[in-house]
């Protein structure tokens, strides 16, 4: 209650600065704003509503927006200059925890993120916190498979009993998990994982794979033009397609429960309002309003214990608990390892043979 | 003189040398100098692999522009004014489209449920729908149809400058249509064909979009290593040697093209 009437205090002064002195407090003035950036498009669209307006609201604070497709050569661009522009950033995990080790994303400070420190440790590391999840599934053709669909990625790898066209994204994020699966792997005993194992098992898949497809768009495009009956695919590009009208369908079975973190760039121009805003940004009732407006899970689990979400919607998300417990957690840990990096690097040559 | 092209001479060193420099000297340099990436290029066989595939898919699409190119050039300059600029204005008109939305319209039309194997399989000519995307063919005929302008335009421009005289002459001298075609008009249009084939085969070297959309993935060209790369060892320079090395093979393509004609023609088309 202190610090909110102490935030208040400041601001009147603020004002009655401003108003005293004209244009001559930018540095206060700068101390009350972030730049925040994530990837545009419908997905930024649903935070602003959920997440950003409620929380510059609550905070009192002004949130600059920025978007980007891929925010990883811009973070090296802007930190290697010196004087990045950016404060928050919502990006895939492996990238926060990549440039944590590269000196490139600020280490956190998690008592004054209590919000985050509250949430499961897989949920979060030194350098960012879990923002929102969405899950590699198996997705296939109602048509195709009006009963009996391609359940498990076992049966995905199943060319006689489930015949059909088949695509796999084009990276080795989640397709080395897939395959391993399809070998037998339990989703909790994944890592670190078997490379070896998983390329012997794409070897056996890869000439029944029509497409390895590189863009989310690309997958939703296969999968609703029917150019081919399953895929891997991420769920929120599924529903949509199923949304539009197309008989198709996915399983949270064996899913890869994926996840974009929020990190603070090394040297962000409002490094304390950055803290402020990250705590708020994964507070559990802006969290729970963000599948109310997107098919993304939200990144901290006690969003389910708000009540904002209804159990009908919840039962659609990939991060809630029952969802959660079918599928593997990506461990963005291991993916950034040298182990990881390696496997990486294979990928390339496996695609090329 | 100096005064009047130094404008253009500095937006070109700003705009062109400039990054171009600095794109190879990240190539080499990297906390201190490296040969590090051109060592992996030399080494790692997907780099053989992928220049081999883009310069095996560039001389087909260059071969394929041609066969479909000379026909259409030489009809616009044989026919009257009128419909020449009619022909010329159907190649020239998908160039008002990106090539993003070409490579799109030639998946409806080639994807197993697109418009060719739905026609096909009704009328009955195929049981099965044939795999024409998502694999090389189906990125080396949305290249043609997309670097076919580049092939018809040096040709036609050439052949305008072939005088008519020189074909009656050979007919009054007893050659036949096809006799004086092969011994007065083809060799007369052979530098539009190199100029234009120079044209059609280096831009192919560099396409990125066509097959990343229309390859399936196993379709690796050399631009899509220079991305791949750059995600792969997080640096610039890993990235940047793929693409000097490809530079380097543009350079010498020209270089060897420039002893046979003068480069002005394949450029500036004179």
């Amino acid at each position: 209650m202190t610090t909110k009437l102490g935030f208040m205090f400041g601001h009147a002064l603020l004002g009655a600065s401003l108003g005293a002195f004209g244009l001559t407090c930018t540095t206060a003035d700068a101390a009350e704003q972030i730049t925040f950036v994530s990837q545009g498009g419908a997905y930024q669209q649903a935070q602003t509503v959920a997440i950003l307006d409620p929380s510059a609201k609550k905070l009192g604070i002004t949130i600059n927006q920025d978007s980007i497709p891929d925010a990883w050569p811009a973070i090296k661009t802007q930190v290697g200059s010196g004087k990045p522009i950016w404060d928050v950033v919502d990006t895939p995990t492996g990238y926060c925890l990549r440039g944590g080790e590269q000196g490139l994303i600020e280490k956190l400070d998690f008592s004054k993120i209590p919000n985050a420190a509250a949430m499961p440790e897989a949920y979060r590391n030194p350098y960012s916190v879990s923002y929102e999840f969405y899950s590699s599934v198996l997705a296939f053709s109602q048509k195709t498979f009006p009963k009996d669909a391609p359940n498990s990625w076992a049966d995905f790898w199943d060319v006689k009993k489930f015949p059909g066209r088949r695509a796999l994204r084009n990276h080795p994020i989640a397709t080395l998990e897939a395959a391993l699966m399809a070998d037998g792997v339990a989703p909790d005993k994944l890592y670190p994982l078997d490379v070896d194992r998983a390329f012997k098992k794409l070897e056996e898949i890869k000439p029944s794979i029509t497409v390895w497809w590189t863009s989310g768009a690309q997958s939703a495009q296969l999968l609703n033009d029917g150019e081919v009956d399953m895929e891997m695919a991420w769920n929120g590009r599924v529903s949509a397609v199923a949304k539009e009208g197309a008989k198709v369908a996915f399983t949270y079975n064996q899913g890869i429960l994926q996840s974009t973190s929020l990190c603070i760039l090394k040297g962000a121009p409002n490094l304390e309002t950055a803290v402020k805003f990250l705590n708020e940004a994964v507070d559990p009732v802006h969290q729970a309003n963000l599948p109310l407006n997107i098919d993304y899970g939200p990144g901290n689990p006690k969003a389910f214990d708000t009540g904002v979400i209804k159990p009908e919607r919840a039962a659609q998300l990939p991060s809630e608990p029952a969802n959660a417990a079918k599928q593997a957690l990506m461990s963005y840990a291991w993916w950034s390892s040298p182990a990881g990096e390696a496997a990486e690097k294979r990928w390339a040559a496996f695609m090329q043979k | 003189m100096l005064a009047l092209v130094s404008p253009a001479l500095l937006v070109i060193l700003l705009l062109i040398v400039l990054p171009v420099g600095w794109l190879a000297w990240q190539s080499i340099y990297h906390d201190g100098f490296t040969l590090e990436h051109y060592r992996r290029i030399l080494s790692e066989d997907i780099y053989w692999r992928s220049f081999a595939l883009t310069f095996e898919i560039s001389l087909l699409v260059t071969v394929l522009a041609l066969v479909l190119g000379y026909p259409v050039a030489y009809a616009a300059n044989a026919v009257s004014k009128a419909w020449s600029v009619v022909i010329l204005a159907l190649v020239v008109l998908p160039f008002w489209t990106s090539v993003l939305v070409r490579a799109y319209a030639w998946l409806a039309l080639l994807q197993r449920t697109g418009v060719i194997n739905q026609f096909l399989r009704y009328l009955d000519v195929i049981g099965e729908p044939l795999a024409l995307v998502h694999n090389t063919f189906g990125t080396v005929v949305a290249t043609v149809h997309i670097l076919l302008p580049f092939m018809v335009l040096p040709l036609y421009a050439t052949m305008q400058k072939i005088p008519n005289d020189l074909m009656q002459a050979g007919a009054s001298l007893g050659g036949s249509p096809a006799f004086t075609f092969f011994r007065v008009f083809l060799p007369l249009s052979l530098p539009g064909v190199l100029a234009g084939s120079t044209m059609v085969f280096v831009l192919c070297l560099g396409f990125y979009i066509t097959p990343e959309l229309l390859g399936g993935g196993r379709t690796v060209m050399v631009s899509m290593l220079v991305s791949r790369n750059v995600e792969l060892y997080n640096q610039f320079g890993a990235a940047s040697a793929v693409a000097v090395v490809l530079l380097l093979s543009v350079l010498l393509i020209f270089f060897v093209v420039s002893r046979f004609i003068s480069l002005d023609r394949v450029l500036g088309q004179k």
